[in-house]
């Protein structure tokens, strides 16, 4: 019998920290499949951002970078312009990337800069106890918003993808999930598309992984994965909202 | 002819492999790993059909195929 | 590029320095009055096969440097008072993770908005680290276009040599005046030269990681000694200064920058008109602040005067390295007023006359 399924080798020895269940390490372990499939581990650099997946660099074994909370796309874009030869993603929470860190998330992907983000929404912040994203759902409880989102006073879940798909620099957007094996091998197919249109110089890529998080969200993950399910897909659907390698027009490209 | 092997000390008990495996032939076991958390077995393993459907899902990286 | 001559605007020289230095990438965001750094390496970067971003803002120009410096390129930022308080957060990054760069700070007054003259009054924010952590930056005060370019030039060899930010701290003035000055070579940077900690090309090699977060318990402190001794070798190595007159001098006038241009008219004023014979030590670091020579010379001098263009920050630095040995008086202007030959020769006459140390702030009177 031979193995047919093992740890890629771009992960490092250490064991995940995450929480059981996480869809973090899932989506490292997606990560580290692609760069393995496209041999591109000696030329990758990841860098980490400041969330649950603060100590990213750990689990990889390739060269990272750590930025600043919602800097990593400006320290992305730093490398890359430094080393065009090199593959250069970053890993952000929702925080990280839609909160303190808009305005690199929009400028990197308006200039074009050829950077993934790889982005993890689990609508909650993890690491600093359970607080409300700009992705929280309305009515969703958070240590923040204990009695529920109120959009009258916090506004409306930040769709990512919605919002960046009218950017001109932008060259792919897609929303996968993390919470059911279907969904878990869509989504290494969008890492792999991502960084394939990265190597071939076309822009910015960005892929929006829904992720279950059970400890913020006070479940087990097998309830968990079934919430995001029935809760998360609903407001952000699942798709691909720009891909300049596909035949159409593209929408917000401009002339 | 397939088969899972479970690295125990890696497994964090979630149960996705148990909920998601189609052939329903995950459980978890009674005994503890050196964390304290349960980890699965399979209870009819020629039944496997090596699909890697719960190595797929396993957060921890926990779960080698063969086959 | 062979040396050469020629009157330079002082924003425009740093620029051109910093390319002669190797610098490759630039990012930074327009604010005055050092827009025209930006803008001369809009054109000029390309020319050399460098990297120009004007960045959404000067929080993401830090981050691109950092990105950059990561990378193992000489990377350079520039900004005025609002924006380097921007960067702090970045600033402390780059020292936790020993990364070098350079830094243009062209000083405007403050706080807050402020306007856009001249000013020394972030002094304290330079010297003091200015972000979270226990960390220095060297800070190269330049009081010529000449030394605007030097002092850029030795910025990049010294951030390098020590993996750590370095400062040169010019203000409005400065950055806007024209003088003749020779542009020096250009120099042979070697983009490979920090392959043995960059990110980029792991073949052959363990992988590299930049970062500054230790968490394991003691594990902090150890980096902290580590950088500490660095700053120690900084100090002990780095200290650069002027002196200029000192030997005869009834009081010894401590000045830099722009303060310092001014202070030299009020030296040669003194000697026609004064009746007082005045010497400056003119520090050319701010940090490591040239404690040394101002204790030698506290041992033989009775008179020190401080002239700023802020309120009493460089005067502490003055008073620590006199340690007591002698009357430190102040002479400050701020907000972009700036003190005249006059002002310093008659509060250093007053200075000398009185008993105690005197602390003068002529827009007060």
């Amino acid at each position: 019998m031979e193995k047919v399924f093992a740890r890629p080798e771009s992960l490092s020895k250490k064991q995940f920290t995450y929480c059981p269940g996480c869809g973090h390490s899932i989506i490292h372990r997606l990560t580290a499949e692609v760069i393995d499939e496209l041999r591109i581990r000696t030329r990758t650099v990841g860098v980490a951002s400041v969330g649950c997946s603060v100590f990213a660099d750990e689990f990889f074994d390739f060269d990272f970078v750590q930025a600043a909370h919602g800097r990593a796309p400006a320290v992305a874009v730093g490398v890359k312009r430094v080393r065009p030869d090199c593959v250069v993603f970053t890993h952000q929470g929702d925080g990280d990337l839609a909160s303190i860190g808009t305005a690199e998330m929009i400028h990197s992907a308006n200039r074009g800069e050829k950077i993934t983000v790889i982005f993890v929404n689990n609508a909650i912040y993890g690491m600093t106890g359970g607080q409300m994203a700009p992705t929280t759902l309305v009515g969703m409880k958070t240590t923040t918003c204990p009695d529920g989102r109120n959009p009258e006073l916090t506004g409306y879940p930040l769709r990512v993808c919605e919002l960046l798909s009218g950017l001109g620099g932008v060259a792919y957007l897609e929303r996968v999930a993390v919470n059911s094996p279907q969904n878990v091998t869509k989504a290494r197919h969008a890492l792999k598309k991502a960084f394939e249109i990265q190597i071939e110089g076309l822009g910015f890529t960005l892929v929006e992984l829904l992720s279950q998080c059970p400890t913020g969200w006070a479940q087990r993950p097998t309830e968990a994965v079934k919430w995001l399910e029935k809760e998360m897909r609903g407001y952000f659907p699942l798709g691909v909202f720009k891909d300049v390698t596909a035949g159409a027009p593209q929408e917000g490209a401009k002339e | 002819m397939a088969e899972v092997k479970v690295t125990h000390q890696q497994c964090k008990g979630c149960e996705l492999c148990v909920l998601y495996c189609p052939k329903k032939i995950l459980r978890m076991s009674s005994d503890i790993n050196s964390k304290g958390y349960h980890f699965p077995e399979c209870f009819e393993p020629d039944s496997c059909t090596g699909c890697k459907i719960c190595a797929i899902m396993c957060p921890e990286v926990a779960l080698e195929i063969y086959k | 590029m062979a040396e050469e001559r020629s009157l330079m605007k002082g924003n425009e020289a740093i620029a051109e320095a910093a390319i002669r230095a190797g610098c490759r990438f630039f990012a930074g965001y327009p604010i005055t009055p050092q827009n025209e750094i930006p803008e001369y390496m809009s054109w000029r970067m390309p020319e050399v096969g460098g990297t120009f971003i004007q960045s959404e803002s000067e929080l993401a120009a830090i981050n691109m440097v950092y990105g950059a410096a990561s990378a193992g390129a000489r990377a350079m930022t520039s900004s005025s008072g609002p924006g380097i308080s921007l960067k702090q957060e970045g600033l402390s990054y780059m020292c936790g993770s020993e990364l070098p760069c350079f830094l243009a700070n062209i000083v405007r007054g403050g706080p807050g908005l402020g306007n856009i003259a001249g000013a020394q009054s972030d002094y304290f924010q330079a010297t003091r680290g200015g972000g979270h952590g226990d960390y220095r930056i060297p800070v190269f005060v330049p009081s010529t276009v000449q030394e605007l370019i030097d002092l850029t030039m030795l910025a990049f060899e010294v951030a390098d040599r020590y993996r750590n930010p370095a400062m040169l701290m010019g203000d409005g003035i400065l950055g806007q005046m024209m003088e003749p000055a020779v542009m020096r070579k250009m120099v042979d940077y070697d983009p490979k030269a920090k392959a043995s900690w960059a990110v980029g090309d792991a073949s052959g090699r363990e992988r590299h990681v930049i970062n500054s977060v230790r968490l394991a318990p003691g594990t902090l402190e150890t980096h902290n000694i580590r950088l500490l001794k660095k700053y120690r070798e900084i100090e002990e190595k780095e200290q650069r200064f002027e002196l200029f007159e000192v030997d005869n001098a009834d009081v010894v006038i401590i000045a830099y920058g722009t303060g310092a241009r001014i202070a030299k008219s009020a030296v040669a004023l003194a000697k026609t008109k004064g009746n007082i014979r005045l010497g400056i030590i003119r520090p050319i670091t701010v940090w490591p602040f040239p404690k040394k020579v101002i204790r030698e010379i506290a041992a033989k001098k009775e008179n020190f005067l401080v002239v700023e263009m802020s309120f009493g920050q460089m005067y502490e630095d003055a008073l620590l390295s006199v340690c007591g040995k002698a009357k430190v008086s102040l002479l400050a202007r701020t907000g972009g007023g700036l003190p005249t030959e006059e002002e310093i020769v008659e509060t250093a006459r007053r200075a000398m006359a009185s008993k105690e140390s005197i602390e003068v702030y002529p827009a007060l009177d």
